[in-house]
């Protein structure tokens, strides 16, 4: 089949899932910004993070041109989805592996619970997956009667808190060692009363918790890092070797991943393999990577299943200035290095996308008008840190700011009264369309010198104005304006100012 | 329609402006231009940066080393490919071997004390060992399970950089990427050694 498309163009059909803001991001960071424990947390690990990537991203002085390949391989991959997807099918399929598709969240949750049942178990392991977070595959498998166990440390303390993930490498980043030891000896059976909150000696805990589950497991999920269309190959980077378990001891394996996560082939590894460590955990390589292609026989899962997830990607993809959202390769560089981020957490953007990458992402993926995403996209001062943190060189910025005009597009002409901030635009923009009326506005400074009082300070705006003054002060307007200043001042000297252009245009 | 001839529409759809497919610049090192001497020294370092123990030794001597490091060792399992004299100084240990056509029940594995394997090629820049699963590295789960991985890399097999170690395997294989023993930093971003995987990682480079 050929890849050009044919038919009637149709609508793009958004996703459902763990992608939404419950409440507006201003509401909710209001409130995790009252945690000073969270921001100490966020803080101390976010900064860990920078200084250890910098420090190994410094050492390779190919940098900017693996970043160039990585951006060039994941245009490509996007405009050639169709036959790629089709290419990698084939491979899969004839490797040994299933391949099923998922339109939406509930297909997908559908398809994972019927193929456990089909084994007959009630139990499976899992490697953290951020496809498997947005479906809320856990929680349906829960309700169909199917215990999923968390494997990855951050994961498994998150779970057994009965807590939702803050960031998405390491889900328990808002939590410090003192909290997840109380979290073990609270939630873990058999947990040593004598727990220390010693970082290694809490892996340890972990180990001990988890060893017979990865011993006697016969079903796993999985997500993946990435496919490679010209084999039919999927990779999961990962660190503790909890992959590694889930990966090669069960009998049967369930991946789900998101169409977007295709590479064309093994060459583009090699590009990807040096991009994501050092962004991720800011390490020169990830302790373990598996690859799989298929079923090897005696080796691994001999009952290989992959579920490819669309889920609001299509019409991520349908969006021409917000598509290169899916060139993400969730490292979360970008939430590392987030004045926003830092301070609010993952918990006030409500998806399971966090972060600046999220705050495109989450709205793209279920449309703007979806519950609060249209919140999202504001959720940023544009400083463009992400930007330069990427390793795909998604331009964040630029998105969110395309995001905030479709936002400002979807909701015009559906409000009976204008807002304050269309009355505030519609006068800016008399005003400041011609100099006479510009004049004649700022006679009005004294009256802002009145309002400042003997202070000299407005400490008070009314109405939305008000956000700017409600952690600053705006100092008292001065008597005269530049303009009319300037006027006052040049009269007197018109003819010596014009003597001086002539001379600078014959110069 | 089939969910697969849905997905594939829409994402037809989506791509109605029909983007380019840009030539991919590949202006990024391919190879690191090292000799030998140096790629095992790159190694060593960056294995030692993971908490890996590493020792270079003479071929001749490996028997010897490997011998040393199982010391307290009762019981070691190997890959059925694995070279037979590699254990003659391991006489008095109990020594499983392991075959896809015979494997070792998971438990089995979980009771020995260690496990030998070689390895297809090391990335010196990144301390990066590839296994292959080729006879002489064994199923997946041999080097996974026993909580002591002793791995032998020939000097010959290590590769600068990442892009130069690829072009030498085959895709296909059941891979795993190997740097340094298992660890984690999910506990405030601080990197703990030892969690699920092996706990101990020794790394012998023969020349």
């Amino acid at each position: 089949m050929s890849s050009t498309f044919l038919g009637m163009p149709s609508l793009p059909v958004f996703g459902s899932g763990n992608l939404h803001a419950a409440e507006s991001f201003p509401k909710a960071a209001h409130r995790e910004l009252g945690n000073a424990q969270l921001r100490a947390n966020l803080g101390h690990a976010t900064h860990t993070i920078r200084d250890k990537r910098l420090k190994v991203v410094s050492e390779l002085p190919d940098w900017e041109q693996l970043r160039d390949a990585g951006s060039a391989i994941k245009q490509s991959v996007m405009a050639r989805l169709p036959e790629l997807l089709e290419e990698f099918e084939a491979n899969f399929t004839g490797g040994g592996g299933v391949i099923h598709w998922a339109r939406d969240a509930a297909e997908a949750n559908e398809i994972v619970a019927g193929l456990v049942r089909a084994t007959g178990e009630t139990e499976v392991v899992k490697v953290k997956s951020m496809a498997t977070q947005e479906i809320g595959l856990n929680e349906y498998l829960e309700e169909q009667g199917i215990a999923a166990f968390e494997t990855d440390l951050a994961e498994l303390i998150v779970q057994l808190d009965h807590d939702k993930p803050s960031h998405i490498l390491v889900p328990a980043i808002h939590k410090n060692r003192t909290e997840i030891r109380d979290i073990f000896l609270r939630e873990m059976p058999g947990a040593d009363p004598e727990l220390t909150d010693t970082p290694a000696v809490l892996a340890m805990a972990a180990r001990a918790h988890l060893r017979r589950k990865f011993l006697t497991a016969k079903v796993a999920v999985s997500g993946a890092n990435f496919a490679l269309a010209d084999s039919g190959t999927l990779a999961v980077v990962e660190s503790e070797g909890n992959g590694r378990m889930c990966l090669t001891l069960p009998e049967t394996l369930i991946t789900v991943m998101g169409v977007e996560k295709l590479l064309p082939g093994w060459q583009d590894l090699e590009v990807f393999m040096q991009l994501l460590p050092r962004s991720s955990t800011g390490e020169r390589m990830n302790p373990y990577t598996s690859l799989w292609t298929g079923v090897t026989e005696g080796d691994g899962p001999q009952n290989v299943h992959l579920v490819l997830l669309d889920n609001g990607r299509s019409a991520a993809l349908a969006d021409e200035m917000g598509r290169s959202a899916l060139h993400c390769i969730r490292c979360s560089a970008c939430m590392n290095v987030c004045p926003v981020y830092e301070r609010t957490g993952g918990h006030a953007y409500g998806s399971t996308y966090p972060g600046p990458i999220g705050a495109i992402l989450s709205p793209l993926l279920t449309g703007i008008e979806s519950e609060e995403n249209s919140s999202l996209p504001y959720a940023s001062s544009l400083c463009g840190a992400c930007y330069d943190a990427c390793p795909v060189k998604i331009n964040i910025p630029d998105i969110l700011v395309h995001l905030r005009s479709v936002d400002v597009d979807s909701k015009r002409g559906k409000k009976k009264l204008p807002s304050q901030m269309d009355v505030g635009m519609k006068a800016a923009s008399w005003a400041l369309s011609s100099g006479k009326r510009l004049g004649l506005v700022e006679k009005g400074l004294p009256l802002g010198r009145l309002a400042a009082g003997p202070d000299k300070k407005i400490t008070k705006l009314p109405g939305i104005a008000g956000g700017w003054t409600q952690s600053r002060d705006i100092p008292a307007p001065p008597s005269e304006s530049f303009r009319s200043w300037w006027a006052t001042e040049h009269k007197a000297t018109e003819h010596k100012t014009d003597t001086h252009k002539t001379e600078g245009e014959q110069a | 329609m089939s969910a697969r001839d849905d997905i594939l529409a829409r994402i037809r759809s989506a791509l109605q402006d029909t983007p380019e497919a840009p030539e991919i610049p590949r202006g990024y090192r391919q190879d690191s231009g090292l000799g030998e001497d140096e790629l095992v020294e790159l190694l060593v370092d960056r294995l030692i940066d993971y908490k890996a123990q590493v020792v270079v030794v003479p071929e001749a001597e490996l028997p010897a080393t490997l011998a040393g490091l199982l010391a307290g060792a009762s019981s070691v399992v190997v890959p059925e490919g694995l070279d037979g004299g590699w254990l003659a100084g391991f006489d008095d240990g109990d020594v499983r071997v392991d075959s896809a056509a015979a494997p070792l029940a998971v438990t089995e594995l979980d009771a020995v004390d260690a496990v030998v394997t070689a390895s297809a090629v090391a990335v010196a820049e990144t301390g990066t060992i590839i296994l292959d699963g080729s006879p002489n590295q064994g199923r997946r789960a041999i080097s996974l399970v026993p909580d002591h991985h002793l791995c032998v890399v020939r000097a010959a097999d290590i590769a600068g950089i990442l892009p130069e170690a690829l072009r030498r395997i085959e895709g296909t294989r059941p891979l795993t990427m190997i740097s340094g023993p298992s660890a984690t930093s999910d506990i405030e971003l601080e990197r703990v050694e030892g969690v699920h995987g092996p706990r101990r990682l020794d790394v012998v480079i023969t020349r």
